[in-house]
């Protein structure tokens, strides 16, 4: 068992926009390519050129197709990455002390050098939000980035993680969930965000911007405004002409 | 609690090399992180137009492009058969003789033996330059069977189309509608743009059969039966008409809509302009009541003018287009039920763009001053923007539906206005400013000027003196008049027919032919590997480029192998393919961030090389010395007119360096490296909407070197140069089309928007064939370049055939199931999955996943050989016969756009085979397969 703080001074995360998101794997990717080169042990790919490609990744995108009562059907882009919980149950269950969530700012971190790869966390994380990787045999998860956001080698636009730095489409963001005055957490009031699976008590800090409301315009009924003609039909090309003429 | 010291400053980089991606077509700026002069890590560069810092799954995954092991090694010499894939390496010296001596011998005996065609290149000012000096008249890219209808029908409407031409006003567009388009072009500035949008609260339309990507999250969505964008669009023109709601200064201030038109119908000059006697388009003008050219200064043109002449009554194109879009068979109750479409929605969304436009217009307190030397005291904007690309030009209705798009967006007064869509330097650009394509041939000389260009009518048409077509792939034809980008897709199968003539050598660049990128992929690959009776290859020699081993490389007799896209200099020119934005012209290069660890070289400069042994005009001194060592010499040296030269950036001025005209400076390749890697001129504020129309523009412009001197124009609603077709179809003037042709010119190429049914159904039984089938591009992969990398591989290494719920449940398909899927061409088997958000009677897939067995250094067990699968194999480049005796190009009668999303096919469930079908060998790997295990870590 290795304890969780019982408090941290800040609470980073991320915030993710459904209603944006267009799915294009650019957080996937950029995320492969900056933690394969920096924290810890490379992302390896088993694989890579045959028949079962199968590598680490710390993030990915899932698509779901919701079916309203009535209406199209619609589909939604969900990026998952480690939710960095305050009650996260991949610490409390690692045996080595190797998992943990750091005091200062509430990231939740493995230590490779500790890490003996039994894939408990894994197993009790239930976002599915950790992988163990194959060639290191360690675990590896989403670090926020931490040898990005406090990197003074970088210019301070570009403390930030690799996947909001990347998204095209603007996103993810990035912030203090525990700051009520930070912009994340007045998007999240905003916007009414949402945890994933409140319900298992694990406290997630990422939150989810849901979609707005769809298809507004299939939703017509007496009230819907329609285009009026601008003459009536028996006056025919020149009656429709003289009127629309007068206006200039 | 028992944390770890961690260096939270660990060091990123020895050094970041700025140069512009290539992983898609897009062009952004990268920040390529090297350590140990390896490649560690690439991102967006901030500082850069197009992208401004963020980057796309693609361009993250560079590196596993350039680490590829299906990267060619060194020049190839065949020595299997054709498509075996049998090769023996040789040197550049070698390559380049064998290259030079049969394209020299070609070149003093008939250049037009020589068909060069080069795919998805971004270098089309300087190969066409090379094509030109060769003196072939068989030279495009792959604009023909990508998206020549958007191109050519925006160019001929308005002066440029979407994409490179224009983009949406995203800072103050309220309202976005996107035809067609999932996850294309362009990449980045899209997904940037929606995202910027939706932060404010603006909405979003997506009109598109299938429900992914940038129409998964807009707000509201029209899921179009295919090929039928235009009849849509057409009833909003009718209810915006009907009802008034219509910009009608924009419209006789900007467009033709108020240019009068011969309305006689046995006049030789029947639907053409009235001009004056230097060749104006003539107006009334409402002042004095009288004709007058349409950029008079101070004239008031009337849309209602009147005017009769030597007998011949005259009206203007707005009361002609009246007429045609105010007919009942434009209402939305007429067009609904082909279009998928319910009337009351096609109403409501007609109704939102007229409310948006008219009734949220904005206004930006910039002064600015027109053409006509009016003086307007604001800017005023219609904030509703549009974009299309592939899904509604892809189709042979197509360049008449990209034109009714843009008369919708012109009748609401949108384009070039705040708000609205905005075009990119050096668009506006009229055709007028465009050359005509030429054509002819002479031995051991330069073709008489460039390929391609905007035909302005029949005597335009490249033609031999007989009336045969003087190019390969019949662009400029009848059959396709306004081929502005040629047909790549129908080189190899004339070639091979022999129609209209023979060729020696086909010299191809970046184009898949033997896969992806052809119809008829089968049909194909046997019209490549083919011998006559004396044994000897129809197509009797194959010239290939590729930096990696595609399915193409197989079928080449020499391979010249390319660089990796940091491997090389490169330039984004003004003169081709442009990176600008609309506040501003740009320009980029690549340049080498690290030196190949091959025998390889850049495909330009090879280009070159083979120039200077040829010794080629244009590319040789007076002295017969070489004008150019390499590309990067080029690209620096190169004056396309005194001053003008392929980068506009950093050029010698008389009073130091300046962007835009200037002689070369040798430190040009240095200044953008130090820039990043681009050059952008901004353009001021008094001159950034209003382009075609804004005399502060038109000055810019010329100042930069992008016109010689203004060229202002109005749009043009009606297309003149369509109407000089239909009048030649109908028995007037010397060029006649062949009787064959004259009944589908006179019907297709009407000089108002019109729409007819993709002409696959007239040629496919559609009860036989009720579905339409279509393909996407994954927003993670780009064509066939993402199989090979490792990390996109994984995103997409398989695509199943998506089915929409009514087909689902009609088939009893269950998840794992797998199709015989059946167009009047060929059969597929493949496997399918649900996918609930598409039109009912729609099919789609992934673009480019199936590959070959032994192509891009895969497993031959690979997802993408079991279970990846081309649509190409549905889809043939010639309509199945109808009993005429004639066989019919599938393809736009009016461009040649080839029409991929015509494909009509049915469906039905069959049991698992072993791989997806039809199945081919494998080819021989000129490489090695790549490693079981990546662990790509370059740093410490």
């Amino acid at each position: 068992m290795t304890a969780l703080p019982e408090t941290t001074a800040k609470k980073l995360g991320l915030v993710i926009d459904l209603d944006t998101c267009v799915g294009c794997h650019a957080c996937v990717v950029a995320c492969k390519g900056w933690n394969t080169e920096n924290y810890g042990a490379p992302l390896s790919d088993q694989s890579a050129y045959g028949a079962a490609p199968k590598g680490t990744f710390l993030n990915r995108v899932h698509a779901y197709e919701v079916q309203p009562d009535t209406g199209a059907a619609q589909t939604v882009h969900f990026p998952k990455s480690c939710l960095h919980c305050e009650d996260a149950p991949c610490v409390t269950v690692c045996p080595t002390g190797a998992s943990y969530k750091r005091v200062e700012d509430g990231i939740v971190l493995v230590n490779e050098d500790d890490c003996i790869g039994c894939g408990l966390c894994a197993w009790a994380c239930p976002y599915g939000a950790r992988e163990l990787d194959k060639a290191a045999g360690v675990m590896k998860k989403c670090t926020l980035c931490v040898d990005r956001i406090y990197n003074e080698n970088l210019p301070e636009e570009d403390r930030e993680p690799a996947c909001v730095r990347t998204c095209p489409a603007g996103a993810r963001h990035f912030g203090d969930l525990g700051d009520p005055g930070s912009a994340v957490s007045q998007l999240v009031i905003e916007r009414e965000g949402v945890d994933l699976m409140p319900e298992l008590g694990t406290k997630p800090v990422n939150k989810y911007l849901p979609p707005r409301p769809k298809d507004v315009l299939d939703e017509i009924d007496v009230l819907s405004p329609f285009l009026a003609p601008v003459a009536e039909e028996s006056k025919g090309l020149a009656g429709w002409l003289d009127r629309v003429l007068e206006k200039i | 609690m028992n944390q770890p010291k961690l260096n939270l400053s660990p060091k990123v980089s020895d050094e970041i090399r700025k140069t512009t991606c290539y992983m898609c077509a897009c062009r952004c700026g990268i920040n390529v992180h090297m350590k140990d002069g390896k490649v560690a890590y690439i991102e967006g560069n901030r500082d850069h137009p197009v992208n401004k810092g963020v980057l796309c799954a693609k361009g993250s995954a560079g590196i596993m492009q350039v680490n590829a092991p299906s990267r060619l090694r060194a020049p190839l010499k065949r020595v299997g058969e054709r498509g075996e894939g049998k090769f023996k390496e040789i040197t550049w010296e070698e390559a380049l003789d064998i290259a030079a001596d049969r394209l020299l011998m070609i070149r003093r005996n008939d250049p037009s033996k020589l068909a060069f065609f080069t795919g998805r290149d971004q270098s089309q000012s300087f190969t066409s330059f090379w094509a030109q000096n060769f003196g072939t008249p068989n030279y495009a890219a792959h604009g023909g069977f990508c998206s020549v209808n958007m191109a050519a029908g925006g160019i001929y409407t308005m002066g440029g189309a979407f994409w490179e031409f224009g983009q949406p006003d995203w800072d103050h567009t309220k309202l976005f509608m996107l035809f067609g388009v999932a996850e294309d072009h362009d990449s980045n500035p899209i997904k940037m743009g929606i995202g910027k949008i939706k932060a404010r609260g603006a909405r979003v339309i997506g009109v598109n059969p299938i429900r992914s990507g940038y129409n998964a999250v807009a707000d509201d969505w029209v899921g179009i039966t295919p090929g039928t964008d235009g009849l849509f669009i057409m009833a909003l023109i009718h209810e915006l008409m009907k009802a008034g709601k219509i910009d009608l200064d924009y419209l006789a201030r900007y467009t033709n809509a108020p240019v009068l038109l011969n309305n006689d119908e046995k006049s030789p000059e029947y639907g053409l302009f009235l001009r004056d006697e230097d060749g104006k388009p003539l107006v009334i003008d409402r002042t004095t009541g009288k004709t007058a050219p349409f950029d008079q200064k101070g004239v008031r043109p009337d849309l209602n003018g009147k005017h009769r002449v030597r007998g011949i009554t005259h009206g203007t194109v707005f009361v002609k287009m009246a007429e045609r879009y105010l007919d009942p068979s434009h209402a939305p109750e007429a067009v609904a039920e082909r279009c998928g479409v319910k009337a009351d929605k096609i109403r409501r969304i007609a109704y939102e763009l007229a409310r948006v436009a008219f009734d949220e217009a904005i206004e930006l307190d910039t002064p600015w001053t027109d053409f006509r030397g009016e003086r307007h005291e604001k800017m005023i904007g219609r904030p509703v923007s549009m974009h299309a690309m592939r899904g509604i030009s892809a189709h042979s209705n197509g360049f008449q539906t990209c034109r009714a798009l843009h008369v919708l967006q012109i009748i609401l007064g949108t384009v070039e206005v705040p708000g609205g869509f905005r075009f990119k330097p050096p668009y506006p650009k009229p055709v007028e400013a465009h050359p005509a394509p030429h054509a002819k041939v002479t031995p051991d000389t330069p073709l008489d000027g460039p390929h391609l260009g905007f035909v302005r009518g029949p005597e335009d048409l490249a033609l031999r003196g007989d009336g045969s077509p003087a190019r390969i792939d019949k662009a400029f034809t009848w059959d396709n008049p306004m081929s502005a980008h040629g047909l790549m897709h129908m080189v190899i199968s004339n070639a091979h027919a022999g129609d209209p003539y023979k060729i020696d050598t086909l010299f191809m660049y970046m184009a898949n032919m033997s896969w992806n990128s052809s119809m008829n992929t089968s049909g194909v690959m046997q019209m490549l590997t083919d011998k006559d009776e004396d044994g000897e290859y129809v197509i009797p020699n194959i010239i290939y480029s590729d930096a990696y081993s595609s399915e193409m490389v197989a079928y080449a007799d020499l391979v010249l192998p390319d660089t990796t896209y940091l491997e090389r200099h490169d330039c984004i020119s003004l003169l081709d393919r442009p990176i600008c934005e609309a506040d501003g012209a740009a320009d980029a290069i690549r340049w080498p961030v690290i030196e190949p660890d091959r025998d390889v070289r850049g495909f330009q400069t090879v280009l070159v090389q083979l120039a200077n042994k040829m010794g080629l005009p244009g590319f040789t001194n007076d002295d017969g010395s070489a004008k150019y060592q390499d590309y990067a010499d080029y690209i620096v040296n190169h004056e396309r007119k005194p001053g003008i030269g392929p980068l506009a950036g950093w050029r010698m001025g008389e009073n130091g360096l300046q962007n835009g005209r200037g002689a070369p400076n040798a430190s040009q390749l240095d200044n953008y490296i130090a820039n990043g890697g681009f050059m952008v001129e901004h353009i001021p504020d008094e001159a950034a909407y209003y382009k075609p129309w804004n005399t502060a523009y038109q000055d810019w412009a010329v100042d930069l070197g992008i016109f010689d001197s203004p060229q202002p124009y109005i749009f043009q609603l009606y297309s003149e140069p369509m109407r000089k077709f239909q009048l030649a179809a109908e028995g007037h003037g010397e060029r006649q089309p062949p009787d064959h042709l004259r009944e589908r010119i006179r019907r297709t190429l009407d000089p108002l928007p019109i729409w007819y049914p993709p002409l696959e159904d007239g040629h496919v039984d559609p009860v036989r064939y009720p579905i339409h089938a279509l393909t996407q591009r994954p927003m993670a992969m780009y064509h066939s370049w993402g199989s090979q990398n490792a990390w996109l591989r994984q995103i997409h290494g398989r695509n199943p055939l998506y089915l929409p719920t009514k087909l689902w449940e009609q088939h009893g398909f269950k998840e794992g199931d797998w199709a015989l899927v059946t167009s009047a061409h060929g059969k597929i088997t493949v496997p399918v999955a649900h996918h609930a958000a598409l039109n009912e009677n729609t099919i789609w897939t992934w673009n480019a996943i199936g590959k070959r067995k032994g192509a891009w250094a895969l497993d031959e067990k690979s997802p993408e050989t079991q279970e990846g699968f081309l649509l190409n194999h549905l889809i043939h480049e010639l309509l199945p016969p109808r009993g005429d005796g004639l066989r019919w190009s599938n393809s736009d009668p009016i461009t040649g756009q080839a029409a991929w999303f015509d494909l009509r096919v049915n469906i039905e469930k069959t049991s698992v085979p072993a791989e997806t079908l039809p199945a081919y060998p494998a080819q021989g790997s000129p490489v090695p397969q790549g490693p079981d295990e990546l662990r790509w870590k370059v740093g410490e």
